[in-house]
């Protein structure tokens, strides 16, 4: 091992030491199906992620995973619609010597579900991990085959939870009766101060059924964040201590009972970090809440 | 199944970020410099070339048209593309195809260009206007022959030079012009300002051209 290479994984460790230990003042929701305890804030790596094979990217996303994890994050989503996402984050998980407390989380997305486990098994070795902490069903694609493929994992203890995930609003009538008549364990779902159509059926639902709910596109893939670029921020946010419209977006869709983790993506270790923040105490009143509503739609 | 994919928006089929894409073209060029400075050359003089009505000057055009559409084929789309969209393979066997086509033509011969119509504009927007489109981005530049945008506008251009004067080389324009449309809307859903001559420089030209053609303004026989 050449002394740089020990000098980065010292750096590394010393810097996971300092997450665990800022971790303890992450704003953090609780599992419903085992009371486990998670950041309120992931990172997701739609788009993000997907860099090829280019060395200096590769580095660049696993700086944001370092900075993520040094903030108190552990939450990473991704799925094998995201290219060479699940590459990328095993080139992150490695850079790190393995000492990253990542909760992996992944999702099946194949037609076949004959094909499903050899896809899962392919993200699996991608990432670099012992095993999947949730695996999801991609946009319920061929739900009906995955779902007793991901039960079945979770039975003999090689998953540990089971979950489905939708976007930008589709399929919800489907969604919800998957919700019914299926014991999940996480939902995930589109949420956002424009987006809020999962607040009518799907996250009263989920709080029914004690379904923990990821919450996806919070700052619609980044439009919502580039729309507010030009609009100062209003002196309400200082009362639950946002310094950027980024952090108000995130503890708009937190704010929500519901809500167990939202999952922004960034390319940016500083946006990483800042996003981790968001994770803390005050969260927004139904009246503040309105207010950023209002505030957005304005933009 | 049906009912699974139209449930996808356009940004769904673009799963990077514009710094990635972009950073494509840097890759691709810094990995074959000077070659791109070749082929863009090889571009210039196809489009001097289809000026002259020689037999082999005509051939020559196509093979070098050819020649550029199998080599963005592989070394831009298999080689950098295919890395970060599952599509890639897909279009780079549509340039492959394009290619064999060009290849075909030029061996069969009986082809001649006109230098009047929009096929002298577009195809000098594609030598001219493309690596221009990125004057921050410089080391990014897209020029014929080593990324697929020039390429396909290059090739339309002097087609549409051509097309009208044999009615069979309509085979040649589907794929170019498909590909601008695809590539154009990749760039729009990336919201980047490359995407207005992207979609609009090839359909309304070629637009304009069927225009003439029906009017007998461009020698069609």
């Amino acid at each position: 091992m050449s002394l740089t290479r020990r000098s980065l994984l010292g750096a590394a460790a010393a810097m996971l030491a300092v997450g665990r230990a800022r971790a303890a003042g992450v704003l953090t929701r609780v599992i419903p199906a085992t009371g486990e305890a998670i950041p309120a804030v992931g990172l997701g790596t739609w788009a993000t992620f997907n860099v090829g094979d280019d060395p200096a990217a590769m580095d660049a996303c696993a700086d944001v995973m370092c900075a993520f994890f040094e903030a108190g994050g552990r939450l990473i989503d991704s799925s094998p619609m995201y290219g060479s996402s699940q590459a990328t984050i095993g080139h992150g998980l490695a850079r790190l010597g393995g000492g990253a407390p990542v909760f992996a989380a992944d999702k099946v997305w194949i037609s076949s579900g004959e094909a499903g486990p050899g896809q899962i098994e392919q993200s699996r070795t991608l990432w670099g991990v012992p095993r999947f902490d949730l695996l999801q069903v991609h946009n319920l694609r061929a739900w009906q085959d995955h779902l007793p493929t991901l039960l079945a994992m979770k039975a003999a203890g090689t998953l540990r939870y089971v979950g489905i995930t939708t976007s930008e609003g589709r399929r919800h009538e489907a969604f919800e009766a998957v919700m019914r008549d299926h014991p999940l364990d996480f939902i995930q779902v589109t949420y956002n101060p424009v987006d809020r159509e999962a607040e009518d059926r799907i996250l009263p639902l989920a709080q029914e059924r004690g379904m923990a709910v990821l919450v996806n596109r919070t700052f619609r893939q980044g439009a919502l964040t580039r729309a507010l670029e030009g609009t100062p921020l209003p002196g309400w946010a200082g009362e639950i201590d946002c310094a950027s419209w980024a952090q108000v977006l995130l503890k708009y869709a937190l704010s929500h009972p519901a809500v167990t983790c939202a999952i922004p993506a960034t390319t940016r270790p500083d946006h990483a970090a800042e996003n981790m923040a968001a994770a803390a105490e005050p969260l927004p009143d139904a009246a503040l809440r309105r207010r950023i509503e209002e505030a957005v739609a304005a933009a | 199944m049906i009912e699974h994919w139209l449930s996808y928006g356009l940004a769904d089929f673009v799963p990077f970020t514009p710094a990635t894409y972009l950073r494509l073209f840097e890759l691709t060029n810094e990995a074959t410099w000077p070659l791109p400075l070749a082929t863009w050359a090889a571009g210039l003089a196809a489009a001097v070339l289809a000026l002259g009505r020689r037999d082999w000057q005509v051939r020559a055009v196509l093979l070098l048209l050819a020649a550029a559409w199998a080599w963005v084929s592989w070394a831009y789309h298999l080689d950098r593309h295919a890395a970060i969209n599952p599509a890639a393979p897909w279009y780079a066997a549509a340039f492959a195809l394009q290619a064999v086509v060009l290849a075909a033509l030029a061996a069969r011969g009986g082809v001649t260009f006109s230098a009047a119509g929009p096929g002298v504009f577009i195809a000098a927007a594609g030598l001219a206007l493309w690596p221009l489109l990125r004057p921050v981005d410089w080391q990014a530049v897209e020029v014929f022959g080593t990324a697929p945008d020039p390429t396909a506008v290059v090739t339309l251009g002097l087609l549409l030079m051509a097309a009208g004067r044999a009615r069979w080389l309509w085979i040649t324009l589907p794929v170019p012009l498909l590909w601008c449309l695809a590539s154009g809307l990749t760039l729009l859903a990336l919201e980047l300002p490359a995407a207005v001559p992207t979609l609009v420089l090839p359909v309304a030209g070629t637009i304009i051209w069927a225009r003439r053609r029906s009017n007998g303004l461009d020698g069609a026989r």
